[in-house]
């Protein structure tokens, strides 16, 4: 039996169940959304109480940072996850719970080499290259007032 | 004595057979189609214990347990320990048997290990041994957090993803016991045809077991028509399909005949583990509480079973290697003296 490895890539793809793109988009819409509409109701709310639009922001962030976190301490945020996909992934909530869900997870290992080690093994690559870009942007920035 | 023919078959000409076997499972694996056929279910996928290492270990016991109890055999009596599992230095394995005191060999075949070790066992038991016992486990949690994601991260599985088994079967093989019988056993090749992706480790293997079953079949003049049953480890739904495609292009297509423990460990619909189940636990599980005790009632007379392994790990993977599989084939009959 000869194969070459492409053919064989090109009958191990043609083997794979399609992914159900109507049932996983309207889960991302539904979730996302509803996260989203929650951070503007939030957003409302602490602007209702009196403080300013920056601290609404931050105070908004930091609510929806604390639900997920929660969330997945109690073990339901994966559960919404698995139905809302990147619903869930890219808003500030699926940030939270990267970080979380390894803190929970490699409790085991102890409080330094475990936690501590790797509470940033999903989130630090976004942590390391966020910053790294700002760093670009602001460099950028600072060429463009010189010209 | 066990002797080799062909390329790569060994055959094992004594009378060595299945004492007894045992498989232990948890919640997920006690609600699928094979539940009831579990010696040991804890709804409980901790057993009792506070890491999920702990508990993989604790599942290889308690199937050992099992099955010395069924085969009415102290653990004094066995030889010698085979034992394998999917964590880093295998250590589930070498941890349940610190306590034996018996010779231990410990195995990493990746998915393919049970087979390995009833392999070997075969080959002991044929040789060296009276009592050799086989055992392999996996475990969901203690996998996930070695190879993939923190248990409680929010993610989406892909079509071809895999579902691993939190189960362990143990196999004690004896010499000059009852049914089913090995008759011969075929130690895979390392086989790999360019498949990079780790959630499609069905595709990865497919080759690996494609290779082993034709060099069977070639090495003891038979075809898949011969056999009652042909049980691959855990290609799950898109790796079988494949296997099937591969032995119909090598000149033995499979029939209906053919299934793999992966498609019959859980539903794949109802418990949503998209292709199907992996894991060392899965074929150990499978064949140890669902085939053997089949073939010592009669239902079944002659049974291939193939299990697979995808040989990455994490580090491979990151570094953009691509993934290697084995296969591993016992052949059981429940009748005795030789067949090839």
């Amino acid at each position: 039996m000869s194969l070459s490895s492409d053919e064989y890539k090109k009958m191990g793809e043609a083997a794979v169940p399609k992914t159900k793109c109507a049932r996983n988009l309207t889960g991302a819409f539904v979730i996302g959304g509803g996260i989203c509409v929650l951070g503007q109701f939030l957003l409302n709310f602490y602007q209702g109480l009196g403080l300013s639009t920056p601290l609404s922001s931050a105070a908004c962030s930091i609510t929806l940072i604390g639900i997920s976190a929660v969330l997945t301490g109690f073990g339901i945020y994966d559960k919404i996850a698995k139905f809302g996909g990147g619903g869930t992934l890219v808003p500030i909530t699926g940030f939270a719970n990267a970080v979380v869900s390894p803190a929970m997870e490699f409790k085991t290992e102890g409080f330094v080499l475990g936690l501590g080690v790797k509470i940033f093994t999903i989130a630090g690559p976004v942590i390391v290259y966020g910053v790294l870009a700002s760093v670009v942007y602001g460099f950028v920035l600072w060429i463009l007032k010189i010209i | 004595m066990a002797h080799k023919i062909g390329k790569q078959t060994i055959i094992i000409d004594g009378d060595v057979g299945i004492k007894s076997s045992a498989a232990v499972g948890s919640k997920k694996e006690g609600e699928g189609p094979l539940g009831k056929d579990f010696d040991i279910i804890d709804d409980d996928s901790r057993f009792g214990e506070k890491t999920w290492e702990k508990a993989e270990s604790k599942m290889q016991e308690l199937a050992c347990w099992k099955a010395l109890k069924k085969a009415e055999i102290e653990m004094a009596d066995v030889d010698f320990i085979f034992a394998g599992d999917l964590l880093n230095q295998c250590i589930a394995s070498a941890f349940s048997a610190r306590g034996s005191k018996v010779p231990y060999l410990g195995l990493y075949g990746a998915c393919s290990t049970f087979a390995e070790a009833v392999g070997l066992s075969a080959v002991f038991a044929d040789s060296a041994a009276k009592n050799c016992l086989a055992v392999a486990s996996s475990h969901f949690c203690s996998a996930e957090r070695q190879y993939r994601f923190p248990l409680e991260y929010g993610g989406q599985r892909p079509p071809s993803a895999q579902w691993t088994a939190t189960a362990s079967g143990a196999a004690i093989v004896s010499k000059g016991e009852g049914a089913p019988f090995i008759k011969a056993v075929t130690f895979g090749t390392v086989e790999d045809l360019g498949i990079n992706d780790q959630n499609n480790m069905g595709a990865a293997m497919a080759p690996a077991a494609a290779a082993t079953l034709t060099q069977f079949f070639k090495d003891t003049y038979t075809d898949p028509a011969d056999y009652d049953l042909i049980l691959t480890g855990d290609l799950g739904y898109v790796g079988s399909n494949l296997l099937r495609e591969l032995m119909e292009r090598g000149g033995f297509p499979l029939g209906e005949n053919y299934n793999d423990c992966g498609l019959m460990l859980y539903d794949r619909e109802k418990q949503q583990v998209e292709s199907g189940a992996s894991g060392c636990g899965c074929s150990a599980a499978v064949l140890s509480g669902h085939v053997l005790p089949k073939m010592k009632n009669g239902v079944l007379k002659s049974v291939l079973a193939v299990s697979t392994g995808a040989l990455m790990s994490p580090t491979s993977v990151q570094q953009g290697e691509t993934i290697p599989g084995i296969a591993h084939l016992i052949c059981f009959s429940s009748e005795k003296g030789g067949i090839f």
